[in-house]
């Protein structure tokens, strides 16, 4: 028991469990799963196809932030990629067709990748500190955007592209297993390669790894374009979904929710060991959480209340200031010692 | 909290003898640790006075129970006779306790005046009289000498007017005791001779100076006594005029007692394949670390280097495999002359090398003993060639037995064995890449003796298997058992190269503390 | 310049200096003003540019609405410096301005009194300033993080009091706004004068307060700074507490300019004045900075966007133009740590 409570997807897992538990007590039909048209539909289901762009950011943001950086521009990537996919469908001849739209999801993605160069480039070869380096691409991201759709918000009817936000595949949605095949291949990259271990070894000690002969500059700058393309990814999702590119709605404060998320999840933000599994935990619990705030009658614009308030519950729980006052309160309750009044000169 | 007014029946010859601190039997534990094991310390007025010792000796442990930095598990500290407690480095500095180290504690980005008078600034009407700030600022540099405008930035300054300016902050709040931690370590002679002629000047006004150096010449110039501390305990106080500059060194280095198997020697065959040697080095020179220095490893011969702390002796195996970039000088691995740009190339030509800072450069605290044993390698294979599941336990299975690694286990945290088993397993990480040459820098420092000697011998095992040592360490007998050959290192430069048979505890010794200098007269080289 | 004669250095001179000399010794005194003055050079050639291709752009009455428009921005900037220069960041400033003044728009359509509404928009800025400082210093949160909360909870607070807009009719508000004082053909708004009164304030109390040079200390080195006895814990709540406090003040001055409180105002504003105190010549990394320095980022930032309307171009070169001034002075940054760290 002491063991499970230790594992590292302990508390994650028991959060999401507890939340997913509170919503079936306040309200059964949260659990109800129907079937129509031989698809399923049901809160668990919305919620397994809307944490798609969430879960690849969150995905990429997981590695970057084991090598102690951070990629504040994931949002604004999410924009160009969206931007850039459906202008290429809007200008084709056959819209509808599957082959445009993969044209145009392979575009968007590969300009996602490199823009994710050059956040790797600015951050592992220049030095600069990544919440800076990444910010330049944050301000100038959507900008970009809003030039490649002249300033529209530009609407496509394709249903490929629908399909991709929206379409059913063996009853359950597209979108669910795009990030569920985003997590395996990453996971598998990570844990069947090396990459997994000597990222942590440069997020622990970078000058340790530089010393064993580990090449950072190549490992940090990876996760920077691995970062990029799978927002890349969640940007063709979050148009698909409204089919339409709108280049300042798209993945605005994603950034935020997937660094919030990668934490609930258990990875630190000093970088080092990181969790894919508590990532995809992370990324379920705030869109669970979305979902009960939803279903309480608060506006979805009002939940940032809520996540504020988990984002304080989150840096309460892992702030050093904390454990030693939580230790110390054990400690004087166990051995029941009557409190040392300041001013005291404790012997040496 | 300390008393700065006179005491009422004060007569002058007993104030001279009276000591301005003292510190009696200090002792000071970190868990199981004794860092600092009931040392007794004496500093009077007027003096300057060295505090000698290697590196974990418990110098600056020492210092920073002094400055209030942390706190002694036992003992006392004495300030004018009377017993204090600094809870903090403020207490000391109400004190008149001082301290300014090598990294120096200044704010690069604000003005030399603020540097100096930060903290007790001149007001008025609430806010920052810059003019007067400026003034005072001008007249405190002006006390010492220092031709310095107050106004300009701190960072605009070479590291030597820096020093000066803590030394200046320090002076302006009337320090009695000041504390001057491996100040000269980045200053040129000039340099030097500005900051000795200020300490000069500080003496004739009484105040107390601790002065801490690794320039063996530096302190006999300037210290009128030298305490001399090792492992965290005293060795003694002595005269500096008394004192034979061989005797300090030994003091510094010790005796060991301990008794170990001598190894027996390879005799190198004299034959030119394999003489010849694997990587040889000439005319290496970096900045004033290192000045011109020729080393050869050969196969199958372990070099001991012997030097004192800062005679460029970690320098040196830094810039031999890559870890850091020399200025000057050749470098070839088995005849082809490319010096590796970088560990990664190092590691790729054979040549590897494991740090003196074990926690920081070495291990990687967090993962696992088996991924630690294995990175290196796995670095070397790349990324997509990944040392899986059985293959990598297997790997590290063999090396954990063959080092005998404690605990077995390879899950285990790296971060939470021993030093030594540390040690063995940064060893492990080396020798997993079948390297032909292997750079030690104090592998041995502070770890238990049992794993001293498996790690001494084990190195004799290794060179007599065909690879190329070079070993460094503190202790010279060390050096001379586990080392075929020496090389004599000071201040840079490599003073000569013996073979181990040739020398005795005591003629190292007298190699060793042979006029190791900043500045003074070309070394004699001494048989 | 005139103060040379007064140090010892320059005491003992016999020979006049030279220019070169001057020059040297201003860079030796003030090398870290070089990126502001870098910037008004960048602002001054924006002017003359824009002068030259429009004709008649630099005009007291385009002048006088740069501050106008941009007196928001202005405040926030005030209150950025004294985060940043710290070596902290505040992204809750653009919520925080929109949840004070939805706050204050629901308020007075209640009918409470301008009186206590101002005084309560400023405080409410202050206690959300006040919990991110408490997170940074007592919990050691990251500020990027704990700004990260406050982000959330100001914004989320906004579309708690309203979802929509709600117009302000409150004649002291709207007065601030409306009233123009004419110079000839230059005018100020009160909350024209309200920003530039938050600059000065600002500049003096970073130059000539112990709480002000205490922000430089924390920034050149914290743990320095503690040991030279300053206030370092005090000095990191307060510089939080004043971003709050000025993201209240610019809360007032934007429902004044828009007449209304809106929940969706100033998302995004917090990049857009991080971007005008970096191109002000405020290093990201802390330590160095001048509030005066953000106005001249403000303006740089203000003009680049009137010249893109008086274009009529797309407003999303706005922000490629602010993202790329971004990297260049991070850049230039980045060279001149890297060159200080090579001397030594």
């Amino acid at each position: 028991m002491s063991r499970l409570i230790k594992h590292h997807l302990f508390w994650p897992g028991f959060a999401l469990v507890a939340l997913v538990v509170l919503n079936t007590v306040a309200r059964p039909r949260f659990i109800e799963i129907s079937v129509q048209h031989g698809a399923l539909y049901g809160a668990p289901i919305d919620i397994l196809r809307n944490s798609a762009p969430m879960m690849l950011v969150a995905l990429g943001m997981t590695l970057v932030i084991a090598t102690r950086g951070i990629d504040l521009s994931v949002g604004a990537v999410m924009a160009v990629s969206g931007a850039v996919a459906l202008t290429i469908i809007d200008g084709s001849d056959s819209p509808g067709s599957v082959g445009t739209v993969l044209i145009a999801i392979l575009v968007g993605v590969g300009v996602s990748l490199i823009l994710g160069v050059w956040n790797g480039f600015l951050v592992s070869v220049l030095k600069i500190q990544p919440i800076i380096a990444t910010l330049v691409l944050m301000m100038a991201g959507r900008g970009v955007a809003l030039l490649i759709t002249d300033g529209f918000i530009t609407t496509v009817t394709s249903d490929p592209l629908k399909y991709v936000a929206s379409g059913h595949l063996l009853g359950l949605p597209f979108a669910f297993f795009i990030w569920v095949a985003a997590v395996a291949v990453v996971s598998l990259v990570e844990r069947r390669t090396a990459l997994g271990v000597l990222t942590e070894a440069v997020g622990i000690n970078p000058e340790a790894s530089r010393l064993a002969g580990v090449r950072a500059t190549g490992i940090i700058l990876g996760t920077y374009v691995v970062s990029g393309g799978l927002a890349g990814m969640a940007g063709v999702i979050y148009s698909s979904n409204i089919m339409a590119a709108d280049a300042n709605a798209a993945g605005e404060l994603i950034e935020l929710y997937a660094i919030l998320a990668v934490v609930l999840g258990g990875t630190s933000l000093a970088g080092g060991k990181f969790s894919i599994a508590g990532t995809v935990i992370g990324v379920l619990i705030i869109q669970t959480l979305e979902s009960t705030i939803l279903f309480l009658g608060v506006s979805s614009a009002q939940s940032p209340v809520f996540f504020a308030a988990v984002v304080v519950l989150v840096v309460l729980i892992q702030a050093p200031a904390v454990h030693r006052a939580a230790r110390q309160f054990v400690q004087r309750r166990s051995a029941n010692v009557p409190d040392i009044t300041p001013g005291t000169e404790v012997a040496r | 909290m300390g008393h700065n007014d006179a005491m009422p029946d004060q007569v002058p010859e007993e104030a001279r003898v009276r000591p301005l601190v003292e510190l009696a039997g200090g002792t000071v534990r970190f868990g199981a640790d004794t860092v600092l094991d009931g040392v007794d310390f004496r500093l009077f007025p007027g003096e300057v006075h060295s505090l000698m010792g290697e590196n974990g000796a418990g110098k600056s442990t020492l210092i920073k129970a002094l400055t209030g930095a942390l706190q002694l598990s036992a003992g006392t500290i004495l300030l004018d006779g009377e017993p204090v407690h600094f809870r903090s480095t403020h207490d000391a500095q109400q004190a008149g306790i001082r301290a300014v180290y090598q990294e120096i504690d200044l704010l690069p980005n604000l003005s030399v005046a603020e540097n100096i008078m930060l903290g007790s600034e001149p007001r008025r009407f609430g806010l920052v009289d810059w003019a007067q700030m400026r003034r005072r600022a001008a007249a405190v540099l002006d006390d010492l000498g220092l031709d310095i405008d107050p106004a300009t930035t701190l960072s605009h300054h070479s590291i030597a007017v820096q020093q000066l300016v803590a030394i200046a902050r320090a002076l302006s709040t009337d320090a009695r005791v000041l504390v001057l931690d491996e100040p000269t370590s980045s200053l040129d002679a000039a340099e030097c001779a500005e900051l000795f002629r200020v300490i000069a000047g500080l003496k004739e006004r009484g105040v107390a100076i601790i002065f801490i150096s690794h320039f063996l010449d530096q302190v006999y110039e300037v210290c009128d006594r030298v305490t001399v501390l090792r492992d965290g305990s005293l060795v003694g106080e002595y005269l500096t005029r008394e004192f034979l500059r061989v005797d300090l060194v030994q003091a510094m280095l010790g005796h060991n007692a301990e008794a170990l198997r001598s190894r027996s020697r390879l005799q190198v065959v004299e034959d030119d394949a394999v003489r010849r040697p694997f990587l040889s080095v000439r005319g290496l020179s970096s900045q004033r670390r290192i000045a011109d220095a020729d080393v050869d490893l050969v196969e199958g011969d372990v070099l001991g280097i012997a030097g004192l702390l800062g005679s460029g002796r970690t320098e040196l195996a830094r810039a031999m495999t890559g870890v850091d970039r020399a200025d000057a000088g050749i470098i070839r691995i088995d005849g082809a002359a490319r010096g590796p740009r970088g560990p990664r190339e190092a590691i790729a030509l054979g040549v590897v090398y494991s740090s003196e800072n074990r926690r920081t450069e070495g291990i990687i605290g967090e993962l696992s003993v088996g991924d630690n044993i294995t990175l290196a390698l796995q670095a070397q294979q790349g990324i997509l060639r990944r040392i899986g599941g059985a293959r990598q336990r297997e790997l590290a299975q063999s090396w954990v037995e063959a080092l005998d690694i404690r605990p077995p286990d390879l899950d285990r945290p790296a971060g939470t064995l021993s030093g030594g088993n540390q040690q063995k397993v940064l060893l492990a990480r080396l020798l997993a890449l079948a390297p032909r040459v292997l750079v030690l820098d104090e592998p041995t420092r502070g770890i238990d003796v049992g794993a001293k000697v498996e790690i001494q011998n084990l190195v004799g095992d290794l060179a007599d298997n065909g690879l190329s040592v070079m070993f460094i360490s503190a202790e010279l007998e060390e050096v001379l058992r586990v080392g075929n050959r020496v090389a004599i290192l000071h201040d840079g430069k490599i003073v000569e190269t013996l073979p181990a048979e040739e020398l005795t505890p005591d003629s190292l010794l007298a190699l060793v503390a042979q006029g190791s200098s900043v500045g003074s007269a070309p070394v004699k080289e001494a048989r | 310049m005139s103060t040379t004669t007064t140090t010892p250095t320059a005491g003992r001179r016999i020979v006049p200096p030279r220019l070169s000399e001057y020059a040297r010794t201003f860079v030796a005194r003030h090398a870290s003003v070089m990126p502001m003055l870098a910037a008004l050079v960048i602002l001054v050639l924006i002017l003359i540019g824009a002068q030259i291709h429009f004709g008649d752009f630099v005009n007291p009455r385009t002048l006088s609405s740069l501050l106008l428009d941009n007196a928001y921005l202005l405040i926030l900037a005030v209150g950025m410096t004294f985060v940043i220069v710290t070596g902290g960041i505040d992204l809750s400033v653009g919520s925080v301005m929109a949840f004070t003044g939805i706050a204050a728009a629901q308020m007075l359509d209640h009918g409470v009194s301008s009186a206590i509404v101002i005084p309560a928009m400023i405080l409410g800025g202050a206690v959300i300033g006040l919990m991110i400082g408490v997170l940074v210093q007592y919990f050691d949160v990251q500020p990027f993080i704990a700004s990260l909360a406050g982000l959330f909870l100001a914004r989320g607070l906004a579309y708690v009091v309203s979802l929509k807009s709600i117009r302000v009719e409150n004649e002291h508000v709207i007065w601030l706004q409306s009233t123009r004082w004419w110079f000839g053909e230059w005018y100020l708004t009160p909350t024209g004068v309200l920003a530039l009164l938050t600059v000065v304030v600002g500049a003096l109390v970073m130059k000539y307060t112990r709480f002000g040079r205490t922000v430089y200390a924390v920034g050149g080195g914290e743990q320095s700074a503690r040991l030279m006895g300053l206030a370092v814990a005090r000095t990191k709540v307060l510089v939080y507490v004043i971003s709050g406090v000025c993201g209240g003040l610019a809360g007032l001055v934007l429902t004044a300019y828009s007449g209304a409180g809106y929940p969706r105002n100033g998302i995004g504003t917090e990049l857009d004045v991080i971007a005008a105190v970096v191109i002000g010549g405020t290093l990201l990394t802390g330590g160095v900075g001048y509030v005066v320095g953000s106005l001249i980022g403000v303006l740089v930032y203000g003009t680049i966007h009137t010249v893109i309307s008086y274009m009529g171009a797309e407003q999303s070169w706005m922000r490629i133009i602010i993202g790329l001034m971004l990297l260049m002075f991070i850049v230039v940054q980045r060279v001149i740590v890297v060159r200080a760290e090579r001397r030594r």
